[in-house]
């Protein structure tokens, strides 16, 4: 009971006095640019929970989730191809370190070109940025696979699908994993950037009007609505990857007690 | 087997050129869109001759070097702090969970309105790389074996030694993968602050290129960002293994 409760002092203390700070140092505030927390909160239950989450919160997140899993399959059949083969890996590793380095915004204006300031652009853009990590880690994890679970296989003849799930992708899966949170994080980023550029609708060109109106409690609101948004998106993957992953940290904590 | 390698490569790099140069040439896409290879080299090679493109690369540079040291500096010593002290580690620890996965662009607009655009990209690189290396040496902190830190105690190693001999040695590692994800980060984000706020730099000229249409020199500026980032790579992988070459695992890999 008390180690519960220490647990949660630990946690929350920090954040409360933090949030508290905040409170109160903006509290009779009269900067136009940084308004009272109070009024940021009101601002954030005036502007977000009405017809905006359906209207800009949903599209953004549809968009961003269209992307991501996009880029997850394209990422990790890549993957798969050029971590298998030798040749392959030689042909391509320069091609995609030059891509791979790209900071992906700049892209943005080169995909608007070709596909136009409509839902399939921001879709892409997600893509293009989000595909590098997943894609090169999952070479990495293919190539590290285990030799002797390897020669394993082909004693037994596992071949082709069986081999591919059930050797392959489960030995890759904690690099690919890790490849899926930084794209996450990237994908994020991108969801917002394409829409700051040409959008009519979605969080980062509601955020980017707020602010070119001088609509500051607005403005710091979907600040914040962002930051939420991230937060829990970190946390969903975290419970993912302890459910998919749950094998490996089982095998690690083996591994560590002496 | 080396050579064969860096031969496969080159063939690759070529024929992607090649692809690019003959896909808009034959009709395949648009050449409007996407340019031939050559003419965005020729757009390069032009661009590489004005001093107006030269000061736009150290502009980028700059900002990014600045921010990338700004960054270091705070999450290492931040984090050697945080780290070797439990009581920190343990109250800090859900601050840090919450404020890392805000997603920086997310501050874009604050800083607008706040800064300069040249202040705002500085403080939107500094706060995308700082969770990266903060978050790596937190990690590399505490891992730290048992059997050293006993050691340590036993002999009375001073709170300084045990950080310079003990903690630090542990950390590196952890610090320069940090600082390597950092480095790539704070590209991306110096780069949009010019492309989207305007600072000065090659973001901001890729946005000029779009505004009068000129394709090919959109293109020919992409590459050299680019091209930026592959340097900021290697000189990252080089500098990893001139800091980590008494590390194992660098050891290893020369042996093999």
């Amino acid at each position: 009971m008390t180690s519960a409760l220490r647990r949660a002092a630990a946690l929350l203390t920090v954040p409360v006095l933090l949030v508290a700070l905040w409170w109160y140092s903006s509290a009779n505030s009269t900067d136009f640019y940084r308004p009272p927390l109070s009024r940021i909160l009101v601002a954030f239950r005036e502007t977000w929970f009405g017809a905006r989450l359906a209207d800009d919160v949903l599209p953004s997140l549809t968009r961003l989730l269209l992307g991501y899993a996009a880029a997850l399959l394209l990422g990790v059949a890549v993957g798969v191809a050029v971590g298998t083969s030798y040749r392959l890996r030689a042909l391509v590793e320069p091609i995609l370190e030059f891509l791979r380095a790209i900071p992906p915004p700049v892209l943005v204006p080169i995909i608007m070109l070709v596909a136009g300031i409509g839902d399939l652009m921001k879709v892409i853009v997600i893509v293009s940025g989000c595909v590098w990590p997943i894609l090169l880690n999952t070479v990495e994890g293919v190539r590290n696979v285990d030799e002797i679970l390897a020669d394993t296989c082909r004693s037994y003849r596992v071949r082709g699908m069986a081999r591919l799930r059930h050797l392959v992708l489960r030995s890759a899966s904690p690099q690919i994993v890790t490849g899926a949170r930084q794209a996450l994080s990237i994908g994020i980023i991108l969801m917002v950037i394409s829409e700051m550029f040409a959008a009519s609708s979605g969080l980062g060109f509601t955020v980017v009007q707020f602010q070119r109106g001088f609509a500051i409690p607005q403005m710091w609101s979907g600040v914040l609505l962002l930051g939420l948004l991230g937060v829990l998106l970190s946390l969903l993957f975290r419970l993912a990857e302890r459910r998919i992953l749950r094998w490996y940290h089982g095998i690690r904590a083996i591994e560590r007690e002496p | 087997m080396r050579y064969e390698r860096a031969l496969l490569g080159l063939v690759g790099l070529a024929g992607f050129g090649a692809v690019l140069e003959v896909a808009p040439r034959i009709g395949l896409v648009p050449a409007r869109y996407a340019p031939p290879s050559s003419r965005i080299v020729a757009a390069l090679a032009d661009e590489a001759g004005q001093a107006r493109f030269w000061t736009a690369v150290l502009e980028t540079l700059r900002s990014w070097a600045t921010g990338l040291a700004i960054a270091v500096a705070a999450g290492v010593a931040l984090g050697v702090l945080i780290g070797s002290v439990p009581v920190l580690r343990e109250a800090t620890a859900s601050t840090i969970e919450f404020l890392r996965p805000i997603p920086s662009v997310a501050l874009i607009p604050l800083v607008v309105v706040l800064y300069n655009p040249v202040r705002s990209t500085l403080v939107l690189v500094v706060y995308a790389a700082f969770w990266q290396v903060l978050v790596q040496v937190l990690h590399g902190v505490a891992d730290v074996d048992p059997v050293a830190r006993d050691t340590a105690h036993a002999y009375r190693f001073g709170r300084w030694t045990r950080v310079r001999y003990l903690v630090w040695p542990t950390a590196l590692p952890y610090a320069v993968t940090g600082v390597r994800l950092a480095a790539s980060v704070a590209l991306i984000l110096a780069v949009t602050g010019e492309l989207i706020i305007g600072a000065p730099g090659l973001g901001q000229e890729i946005a000029v290129a779009q505004a009068s249409d000129s394709v090919p020199q959109m293109y020919a500026l992409v590459v050299t960002t680019g091209l930026i980032g592959l340097a900021a790579n290697l000189v990252t992988r080089a500098g990893e293994r001139l800091v980590l070459a008494w590390h194992p695992a660098v050891r290893r890999e020369v042996l093999t």
